[in-house]
């Protein structure tokens, strides 16, 4: 048999039906649901006169719209309002299983799909939510859909789809301390384009990704969407294994064994060809953040913002001058030291207890600048208790951050929690888009430690001279 | 679904790489309904802070209303699955989109939905757009051809299925749900190959 890739394999064993030219009908083993663009499809579908094919491997839970304020109810929001109830009754109707607002499991779908159990390793995670591609940190094949899809894979339990191609990103050496993986990819972006891996699955490999924390793995994978990629993967090993046993849904006995034998096959084979190889020096990496409206427009955190005139044609240079007006800064200009006015530490590219541990050792004993806002967000009620346990939620009230209850809140504000017009916010989130966190909103995408640097500088800092091992 | 067989008309100049679901689809827009997708598509580019049209967006030119045709940047839909993006855009009266490449999810959900993404090259765009102010351009699915208003023509490629899907106007759910029986097979072998991802511990 011809030498294949990760994906190729875990793609291969999900064909339904190939149907010719590179498309394939491919099963879809794990469905996840949220509540923004689950019941317009789960509406869609019983306007059709159809039902879920397999509720069973359907799992719902509200988190876009959803209050994360302490004592919320479903009403506190206008979208919450009408989408959560609607999924309620939806899923009920259905026969899904649902992890509502007070449920002890409640989260985002991307932090709770893996710390239940439900992704992995080798699985087909489908979601209406493009970055599914998280659950790759687990060595899951997972990629976002929109509503027509959505609806399909309601329906069969399958979705139609185009054989990627396939990219590998190997980064050598290991990361810094001090420099995330959030780092690592946001510089990989910048050099590359939010379109540098558009029509590519990407494997991440190398001795970085290797001694990486599966948390962090689901970091990288989440912001492959930002280059331009639905998936992107990490081969499972021990580590990820390690993540998985013993977790609620997670397989046990016999076939946790024999699950166990089959993931130990899940890697690239030694000769696979990929379509494009990119090689990075992990140790080179340093502190990331976000200068303009595209994940891509980033740069050294100590470094000056880019001359517009050096982008690759007259398009994006134009592009570039309209990013820099639209958050009110100039080229050559410094980021240290720009004040702001906001930091959200949260969303499903960074709100898992490690990015936890990671704020708090730059926050404790410290206290928020005069002028900050500051939350963190926990990513899933899980997430929360046992961050609690740690005493983390003290560190952060104690420095005067507020500490809210798990959801999407101010990376997309579609739960009424926005940036306002014209102010700053420095943000852990995966998408620094015009108006993405409320109208006319200035974003600045970084990691953990950056983000609560700025929060007790109350100016965009480094926070390598703050972060203090535990 | 509306099917798709050829179109003609003005072709809209957008050469911004990089347009992202967000500008195309306001979640603000999204979730006030009605005609407010269509109303305020491209928000940050079709109008000014305050609120008027921006008159120097071509989307608002007098010359290209009710063009069916957008000859996009690179990266064209990127970001956000919400599949509002090619409603808004189809809300429009756009049924083709030119672009050197698109947002992956954005370019799926075209097909379910009667617009049809052709991607073509850098250059061949640029040379798309000399001539948008020319005149009307078609284009073709039966032929896979794009005609500029010089009468130059440039051919495109589509999957076979995905274009047959778009002339017959069927979506994907029709076409798969008659494969039923392949799905239950499916299902029947994986399940003795790899039960654990059927039989879930958990709430049982």
């Amino acid at each position: 048999m011809t030498a294949r890739t990760l994906v190729e394999k875990i793609w291969d064993e999900h064909v339904v039906a190939d149907l010719s030219g590179g498309l394939d009908l491919l099963h879809v083993d794990r469905h996840l649901v949220h509540d923004l663009s689950g019941p317009p499809s789960l509406g869609m579908l019983a306007a059709r006169g159809l039902a879920v094919r397999n509720p069973e491997l359907t799992f719902a839970m509200p988190d876009h719209t959803v209050s994360t304020a302490v004592g919320r109810t479903d009403a506190d929001t206008n979208a919450g309002r009408l989408l959560v109830p609607a999924l309620r009754e939806r899923t009920h109707a259905e026969g899904i299983r649902l992890f509502d607002l007070d449920d002890v499991e409640q989260g985002i779908v991307h932090v709770v799909g893996p710390e239940l159990g439900l992704t992995l390793p080798g699985v087909t995670v489908l979601c209406g939510d493009s970055h599914t591609c998280t659950h790759g940190g687990l060595g899951a094949l997972g990629w976002g859909i929109g509503s027509s899809d959505l609806t399909h894979v309601l329906a069969t339990q399958t979705i139609v789809q185009r054989r990627p191609k396939q990219m590998r990103v190997t980064c050598s050496g290991s990361l810094a301390a001090g420099v995330e993986p959030k780092d690592l990819v946001l510089q990989l972006i910048g050099e590359h384009g939010a379109d540098g891996a558009s029509g590519f699955a990407v494997e991440y490999a190398g001795s970085a990704i290797a001694s990486m924390p599966v948390e962090g793995r689901m970091t990288l994978c989440n912001l492959t969407m930002e280059f331009g990629a639905k998936i992107g993967i990490v081969a499972p090993d021990e580590a990820t294994f390690d993540y998985v046993a013993g977790r609620r849904y997670a397989p046990t006995g016999a076939h946790w064994d024999q699950a166990l034998a089959a993931w130990r096959e899940l890697s690239s084979d030694e000769d696979a060809a990929f379509d494009r190889e990119i090689e990075i020096d992990a140790s080179a990496v340093s502190p990331q953040i976000t200068w303009g409206t595209s994940p891509a427009h980033t740069m050294a955190l100590d470094g000056k913002i880019p001359d517009p005139g050096q982008a690759r044609d007259p398009a994006a240079r134009l592009a570039r001058s309209k990013a820099l007006e639209y958050m009110g800064l100039s080229a050559g200009e410094q980021l240290l030291g720009l004040p702001v006015q906001h930091v959200f530490l949260g969303s499903c590219a960074n709100s898992r207890l490690s990015d936890l541990q990671r704020a708090a050792q730059v926050v404790r004993g410290r206290h928020v600048a005069q002028g900050v806002r500051a939350w963190v967000v926990p990513g899933s009620q899980s997430v929360r208790r046992e961050a609690e346990a740690l005493g983390l939620d003290r560190i952060f009230t104690a420095a005067g951050f507020e500490w809210r209850e798990p959801g999407c809140s101010m990376c997309l504000a579609v739960n009424d929690e926005v940036v306002p017009a014209g102010e700053r916010c420095v943000s852990t989130s995966n998408r620094n888009f015009v108006g993405r966190q409320g109208p006319g909103a200035r974003t600045h995408l970084a990691g953990v430690a950056t983000a609560a640097a700025a929060a007790i500088e109350g100016h965009i800092a480094d926070p390598r001279p703050l972060a203090r091992v535990a | 679904m509306e099917r798709f067989t050829s179109v003609q008309g003005r072709a809209i100049p957008l050469p911004v790489p990089d347009i992202d679901t967000d500008v195309i689809t306001p979640i603000k827009r999204v979730m006030q309904g009605g005609d407010a997708l269509t109303r305020y598509a491209f928000e940050s580019l079709r109008y000014t802070p305050d609120g008027a049209l921006n008159p120097d967006c071509p989307l608002n030119q007098e010359v290209y209303r009710d063009a069916p045709i957008l000859l996009a940047g690179a990266n064209f839909a990127c970001g956000s699955s919400r599949e509002t993006a090619v409603w808004a855009v189809r809300g429009l009266g756009i049924r083709c989109i030119i672009a050197p490449s698109f947002g992956d999810i954005f370019f799926d959900s075209c097909f379910e939905n009667g617009l049809l993404p052709v991607a073509l090259p850098q250059i061949e765009l640029d040379a798309l757009a000399d001539e948008a102010a020319a005149g009307e351009f078609s284009v073709d699915l039966e032929r896979c051809e794009v005609t500029t208003p010089s009468g130059r023509t440039i051919a495109f490629a589509v999957h076979p299925l995905q274009r047959e899907a778009l002339l017959g106007g069927r979506d994907s759910i029709e076409l798969t749900l008659g494969r039923e029986p392949e799905i239950s097979e499916f299902q029947r072998r994986d399940r003795e190959l790899r039960p654990w991802v059927y039989e879930l511990a958990g709430d049982t």
